[in-house]
């Protein structure tokens, strides 16, 4: 079953085609990566799912619905939650309340606040955070940063977590635990769509993988068919 | 904060606030003639203050539309003050203003920083200079007079004003709300994809904090006997509550509280023995303030009990 479809998704700035007729979709409890140089539109694809910038032109359905003119916290109380590439917190906020917003406000239906506070500290400690449950997030590291972000957005209950490049600015250790963390979502029923630059982890946790080039949709396949493809090569290479 | 100072402290800070309410409800029984007055003054700028950072205090958002909502009241209390009991215009002036300010927030809401304020305090002018022209041409008048009530009657009403500024204030700090206009002020995009309807809870928060503005500057017309655009519209009050909220300091409730009663009293003091210089003195004292203590007095308070108590206490 597909979770998220994408038609002829286009996305211009003034003249320049950030996103140019791009068609996708995501099965249902599959790891989908998206790859691609600098500036090959891949966080404006997620800002145009999770509405952060308006779709004009083009059809984004999730769960066989349109759900493009949607407001960003509708979109995420469909069940599409997102992280960003530059870590969005709410620095001076409490790990376990920048947690708790989540259990709060994006859930599909309204829990009670006793659900919901019980619901975020099981979250913190999923991804390893108790020990900081109380301090200012402003005050952890980049990678805790990181995990909040991911707590924060499995708060909502969603079916769809969008990661935008979790792995940056990780040492090796880092991506090998975060890796860990993505497949573990997924064992949870969570499809997953995530923008990488980090090679070893996107060949290694995805199930297929869309390659992103000014804007086009230049390849998409299983890690070994990207892997091997000639133009997936040049434009990462050159000639 | 460990759990045995907030068992010991709780009924010390609520023994202290219905003291000092009490001394506020008896007040008109020993002391006369000016104190409540000024007291009156006081009060009508602490919840000037309290609802200036109800909305602006968590979201960031500088309102400069105080003013607006402050003069909406008084014409309320200006047109509907004759016909209509008391409470009732004053009811009427807190849900007029609480309308303005749904509107004016649904508009410019979407503004951000800088342009929200300037947007906002244009507001004030606006409204100042449509009224001034409907009064002059349209109803053939420049001001109007407005229906006397005693200074005691003035008193209790502002004072009962203050209390349910107050309560409300809590409340929403205390609540849901509260946390989402945290994370607004924290970072507003990721509120949003936290699924916080950030413009219903700014757009309904800031409609809130303007009831009690517009329902004291209702009560605070029938002192003032004669009003006009000017009076009405008076763009220092939009930078009051601002000055007050700072000098005070915006984290804590009783910070604005302080702020406003400490420079509310130095105003009333300064215009009454320094008539020419209180601005100079005032503008002074600001700076200072601003300079030295950056988080207001809240956060001196704070600085020197860590001291006393010997270091570090637990933050939040």
């Amino acid at each position: 079953m597909r979770v998220l479809e994408g038609e002829k998704v286009t996305k211009y700035f003034g003249g320049l085609a950030a996103v140019s007729n791009v068609d996708f979709h995501v099965d249902k409890g599959e790891i989908f990566g998206l790859i691609g140089p600098n500036g090959a539109g891949k966080t404006t694809l997620f800002n145009l799912i999770s509405a952060a910038l308006p779709l004009k032109s083009g059809v984004i359905k999730f769960r066989g619905e349109r759900i493009s003119g949607l407001k960003p916290h509708q979109i995420c109380r469909l069940g599409v939650a997102r992280t960003f590439q530059a870590v969005k917190i709410f620095p001076n906020m409490p790990v376990i309340q920048n947690v708790l917003l989540g259990s709060m406000f994006g859930t599909p239906t309204a829990m009670s606040s006793a659900d919901a506070t019980r619901q975020a500290t099981e979250l913190v400690e999923f991804v390893g955070l108790s020990a900081v449950s109380a301090t200012s997030v402003k005050d952890l590291t980049l990678l805790n940063q990181k995990r909040v972000e991911v707590a924060r957005a499995l708060a909502t209950k969603p079916e769809l977590l969008l990661l935008d490049e979790l792995m940056a600015g990780l040492n090796p250790t880092e991506v090998a635990q975060s890796m860990e963390l993505v497949t573990t979502i997924q064992g949870r029923g969570i499809t997953i769509f995530m923008i990488e630059h980090v090679m070893k982890a996107i060949m290694n946790v995805c199930g297929r993988i869309m390659v992103l080039h000014h804007g086009e949709k230049i390849a998409d396949g299983t890690p070994q068919e990207i892997a091997t493809s000639k133009k997936v090569i040049e434009v990462y290479l050159g000639e | 904060m460990n759990i045995a100072s907030v068992i010991s402290k709780k009924p010390f800070l609520l023994g202290l606030v219905g003291l000092i309410l009490l001394l506020l409800a008896t007040l008109p029984f020993y002391a006369t003639g000016y104190t409540p007055i000024l007291m009156t003054t006081i009060l009508m700028y602490i919840i000037m203050t309290v609802s200036w950072v109800i909305f602006s205090g968590p979201t960031g958002y500088i309102s400069l539309a105080s003013a607006a909502f402050f003069g909406v009241g008084i014409y309320t209390m200006a047109i509907l003050g004759k016909a209509l009991p008391l409470p009732v215009v004053i009811a009427i002036a807190g849900a007029a203003s609480f309308l303005v300010a749904l509107l004016v927030g649904a508009l410019t809401l979407r503004l951000k920083g800088i342009y929200f304020a300037i947007f906002t305090f244009g507001l004030v002018v606006l409204i100042k200079e449509v009224l001034l022209y409907w009064e002059i041409n349209i109803t053939g008048t420049r001001g109007r007079f407005v229906v006397l009530e005693s200074n005691e009657t003035v008193y209790y009403v502002m004072l009962i004003l203050f209390v349910l500024t107050m309560l409300v204030a809590y409340f929403i700090q205390h609540s849901k709300l509260g946390l989402a206009l945290r994370s607004i002020g924290e970072n507003e995009e990721a509120a949003a994809h936290t699924g916080v309807n950030v413009t219903m809870v700014k757009v309904i928060t800031y409609a809130i904090s303007a009831i009690f503005v517009g329902a004291s500057g209702a009560i605070m017309a029938t002192r003032w006997t004669y009003i006009d655009p000017y009076v009405a519209f008076n763009p220092i009050l939009s930078f009051m509550p601002v000055l007050m909220a700072i000098f005070g300091g915006v984290g804590t409730l009783y910070g604005p509280v302080i702020g406003a009663s400490m420079l509310a009293y130095l105003q009333e003091v300064l215009t009454t023995r320094f008539p020419y210089y209180y601005m100079l003195i005032f503008g002074a004292v600001l700076i200072a303030v601003i300079l030295y203590l950056p988080n207001g007095l809240v956060g001196l308070v704070q600085r020197g009990w860590k001291r006393v108590s010997g270091g570090q206490i637990a933050s939040t």
